[in-house]
């Protein structure tokens, strides 16, 4: 860090934020609450089955319905491209298979739209749509990934045979399957990583506004990425340079992934509005939102580790199904590839390692990121198995990870799977920090002395590592590898006349924060109070790009181009200072938001009065532009790696086979961190999505492909009844990646959650020879394991 | 139908389509878009009004069953500018990210505090039951009710802020 020390350094402060009042007012603005006048309500009708052909389509009588304007089926819509797929991980050939804006020939799952009513109101809208008629062939379903790969299973695309959608590998399999061989403990085990789904309590929505006169679209959506939304929405299926659509994202209420991503719905409001030349807005149900968005998650894995008799892990196999659903979403091949399959490894030193990944076509919803990406699949192949392995060997649980962690002496560090190299880390602090918090011993006994009173405690440790802020371009962006564009992020930082400070962001909060914590970052750094800096973001036409906010990524990459700005505004500040005070550059010095000659702070510019002269102008040096004005397009040279330890301890009634989570201790290194109480908020939130996982939530499709968890009544969302209080610590390893030593804190409680509740469980029953449950740990599966 | 409904101290009268929701009414009709939809089964809580002083689910009313009630907001929560100390805990103490839930979890808070001025952890958690919040883990959001508690005994007596009108309409059962 540049800044000196001062009493009211906000980098590293606690303080609230700053998007609140307005929230807790009631006067937020999600897209539902968009009205514009002339505006029209769209309702989208969706295939009842899961895979079939439309023979025919009668619209008439929905036509006819009072207050309905126009009623459009895909046959309308045939000038609009396909949805575009981004990420060809695998070299995907068959990205192609991707959605349109209503199906036109054959469905593909229960979310494929088949007809849109565009009507006054949105209650005229949906009386209509059960007006539509539609003659559907039904056709044979497959939801299993591995059933859809078998011989003489139901074919989604004629271009995927078997459902294949890719096969790709990362690691040594020669070195690692003579490892395995030769190893002297072997350790198997398939896993089920269940398919969840997102839930972001706000649903999708988007409201398109055309303007005849210029020819242009204004699209508001609920958006984590609106540049990318932008961008591909222009160049790929509307057809039109990026310049004739803009893209605002109001309040986002909550996004974990899903709103990542080019959608049908997009589409269909942008067309609707040209056609009419009126505002046209669509909001999802809940319902919709089940059976439409992207899903996350859904792997069949099959695992196996080879180690010494010591506990020392020497190979690792892996080999997947990825199921990824009816269609390819915007980055799907690249979530169980390049950020699962490279993060096998985990925190562990383990010289070989080979993973096979099948991506497979299914007649379910696109399975996309969801919070975390690949990176909570992995761990949790790699924190059940090393606990497994840990149990063969009877070896204590804690000790076996130590044994295997990365040394600090090792960064950076290669692992072997083609990751980049891990930035910094130091495990075993952290590991030993959650352990003293639990108090590992005690509880050791604690558990053997109820374990004779029939009661079932259990103790789960998860060690995990992620990668975050995603980004160098040249490296995510590889074709046939990487998702074919760049990472980067960009920010321009203003400082008007009046001394107010104006940042415009690519980022895009949905409950980060943002606005406050990149605020705090430029008080410091320009010295300026934090009340005068004004963070924008969300409306394409004012903000510079970025590729938005997802991967834990804002603050190291989106956070860091707003600090690079601010650094080459005080660079000019201080040329111009030096000008005004008549003296060599270099014997200026910046500090608090001023410049003086060394040695004479008395005789001080500030950065406002600074700021003031360089928009007036009319005194500046040769050659020196006006305004204090800069933009920077930051590609940082490499991820960052955040890690720490979980530990979860539960209580399984004998009797009933429920799971009461009693304790929950997180020790995370994020490296430096801007604002503790939004790091932590982010924990606890990802924490609970984890806990989700591990104990509560599934997506299930019966076998003609309907998702029986269709509504919030039957996908079980964690309550607050459910839960406990969290205990939070932190280790500070600050990443040498950016310079504000930052690595990112959005996933790491999803990431290490799941592993450490089934840890914790497995744990408790594991004196009745129970080695693994697949989540959701629900009362029954518990029950049974403890009854048979 | 015609309906007179009272929100957070306004009178109005309107003529409402039978089937319309209460939540339709507040957002569509008045306005108050602070109340939010997050489910079509009842149960994310998002939508939480008062009705009459009582918490209900306002995308689970009708309209047409608010005929003479008093009903209170998110907006009517603070007085004259002064939030309430239930919006104030949510602010101290971190108890939203993305705020959509955040309405109608006040709501629900504001209920808790009403029945049990003095709650354990145990009894919000119990009390949160019909509300579901992604982003939080309810960690925060318990700290804020907490928050709002401690506030609410230390005002003297007399003094204990409410909502506009709260609990002033007739007493539902
Ligand atoms: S909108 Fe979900 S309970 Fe009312
Ligand atoms: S704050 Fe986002 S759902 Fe509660």
């Amino acid at each position: 860090m540049t800044t000196t020390e001062a009493p009211t350094r906000l980098f590293g402060a606690a303080i609230k934020r700053r998007e609140d009042p307005k929230l807790i007012t009631g006067q937020g603005n999600y897209i539902e609450d968009i009205n514009l006048p002339g505006m029209l309500h769209a309702a989208i009708l969706r295939s009842p089955f899961a895979h079939a052909r439309i023979k025919r389509i009668d619209t008439e009588k929905a036509k006819s319905h009072p207050g309905v304007v126009a009623v459009y089926t895909g046959k309308d819509m045939e000038s609009l491209n396909p949805l575009p797929c981004a990420w060809q991980a695998g070299g995907v050939k068959n990205n192609v298979n991707t959605p349109r804006a209503l199906a036109i020939d054959e469905v593909h799952f229960t979310g494929d739209g088949v007809a849109v009513v565009i009507a006054e109101d949105r209650y005229a809208a949906e009386d209509a749509l059960a007006l539509i008629e539609v003659d559907y062939e039904p056709l044979p379903v497959v939801v299993d990934a591995e059933e859809a790969t078998r011989p003489g299973a139901p074919q989604l695309h004629e271009n995927a045979p078997n459902n294949i959608c890719m096969r790709w590998t990362c690691g040594k399999e020669q070195e690692t399957d003579q490892a395995l061989q030769q190893a002297e403990v072997v350790v198997r085990q398939r896993m089920i990583n269940q398919r969840l789904i997102p839930t972001p309590m706000e649903t999708r929505g988007y409201v398109a506004r055309y303007d005849a006169g210029t020819d242009e679209y204004t699209i508001w959506m609920s958006s984590q990425a609106p540049h990318v939304h932008r961008l591909l929405l222009a160049a790929f299926v509307l057809g039109v340079p990026e310049h004739k659509v803009r893209c605002i994202a109001p309040n986002v209420g909550g996004g974990f992934g899903a709103k990542i991503f080019v959608y049908p719905e997009m589409a269909v409001v942008a067309f609707a509005s040209r056609q009419l030349d009126r505002p046209v807005k669509w909001v999802e149900t809940r319902r919709e939102n089940y059976v439409a968005t992207t899903h996350g998650r859904d792997h069949i894995t099959d695992v196996e580790l080879g180690a010494t008799r010591d506990g020392k892990i020497t190979s690792l196999r892996v080999t997947t199904y990825a199921n990824l659903g009816a269609y390819l979403s915007t980055i799907a091949p690249g979530i169980p590839t390049t950020l699962y399959g490279r993060m096998i490894t985990g925190v562990y030193k383990i010289p070989n390692a080979f993973v096979e990944v099948l991506g497979v076509y299914t007649n379910t919803a696109m399975v996309d990121a969801y919070r975390g990406a690949g990176r909570p699949e992995a761990t949790y192949v790699i924190e059940r198995i090393v606990d497994i392995l840990a149990d063969e060997l009877g070896m204590d649980p804690a000790e076996i990870r130590r044994k295997n962690f990365i040394p600090p002496s090792d960064f950076p560090y290669d692992n072997g799977v083609g990751m980049l190299p891990y930035d910094s880390g130091n495990y075993e602090p952290a590991l030993n920090r959650a352990l003293e918090l639990v108090n590992y011993e005690q509880f050791k006994r604690d558990q053997a002395e109820a374990r004779q009173r029939g009661k079932l405690l259990g103790l789960g440790l998860c060690s995990y590592i992620e990668v975050c802020g995603v980004a160098p371009s040249k490296w995510i962006g590889l074709p046939g590898e990487g998702w074919g564009a760049g990472l980067w992020e960009s920010a321009n930082v203003r400082v008007h006349l009046t001394g107010k400070v104006v940042v415009t962001t690519g980022s895009l909060p949905h409950g980060q924060g943002h606005e406050t914590t990149f605020a705090q970052i430029v008080a410091d750094e320009l010295g300026v109070p934090y009340d005068d800096i004004i963070v924008q973001h969300g409306d394409t036409l004012g903000t510079p790009f970025g590729y938005g906010t997802y991967g834990s990524r804002s603050a190291a990459v989106g956070g860091t181009a707003i600090f690079k700005s601010v650094q080459k505004i005080k660079e000019k500040a201080r040329k111009l200072a030096a000008h005004l005070l008549e003296a060599a550059e270099e014997d200026i010095v910046y500090e608090n938001g001023k410049c003086y000659v060394r040695g004479s702070p008395d005789k001080a510019k500030t950065i406002q009065e600074l700021a003031l002269e360089a928009s007036v102008g009319y005194n500046l040096p040769p050659g020196m532009e006006p305004y204090l004005d800069d933009t920077t397009y930051y590609d940082p040279p490499n991820c960052t790696f955040p890690f720490g330890t979980h530990v979860a301890i539960v209580e399984v009634d004998p009797e009933t086979g429920m799971v009461d989570l009693l304790r929950y201790v997180a020790v995370d290194d994020v490296g430096n961190v801007i604002n503790p109480k939004i790091v932590d908020g982010q924990i606890h939130g990802g924490i609970v999505q984890g806990v989700g996982q591990a104990l509560f939530e599934g997506a299930v499709y019966d076998e003609n492909g309907q998702l029986v968890t269709g509504t919030l009544m039957d996908y079980a969302l964690p309550k607050a009844s459910e839960l406990p209080s969290f205990e939070l610590d932190r280790t500070v390893t600050p990443s040498p990646t950016n310079p504000m030593g930052v690595k990112g804190a959005g996933e790491a409680g999803t990431i290490a959650a799941s592993p450490a509740v089934v840890n914790a469980v497995v744990d408790a029953l594991s004196h009745m020879g129970v080695r693994h449950l697949d989540m959701p740990l629900k009362p029954e599966r518990v029950w049974r394991a403890i009854h048979t | 139908m015609e309906i007179t409904v009272t929100v957070n101290g306004k009178t109005s009268t309107h003529n409402v389509p039978p089937r319309m929701l209460l939540v339709h009414y507040l957002r569509e009709v008045l306005g108050l878009t602070g109340t939010h939809v997050g489910c079509d089964t009842s149960q994310c809580g998002a939508c939480v009004v008062l009705k009459d002083g009582i918490s209900v689910k306002s995308c689970t009313v009708l309209a047409v069953q608010c005929d003479g009630a008093n009903i209170v907001t998110v907006e009517g929560l603070a007085v004259n500018g002064n939030l309430h100390p239930v919006q104030e805990g949510f602010w101290e103490e971190h108890g939203l990210q993305c705020g959509f839930c955040t309405p109608g979890v006040m709501m629900a808070a504001y209920q808790i505090l009403q029945d049990n001025p003095n709650p354990s952890e145990e009894e919000i958690r119990a009390g949160l039951e019909g509300s579901l919040c992604r982003c939080t883990g309810y960690h925060n959001i318990v700290r804020a009710v907490k928050y709002a508690a401690e506030k609410m005994k230390a005002a003297p007596a007399g003094q204990t802020p409410t909502a506009v009108a709260a609990g002033s309409g007739e007493a539902v059962p």
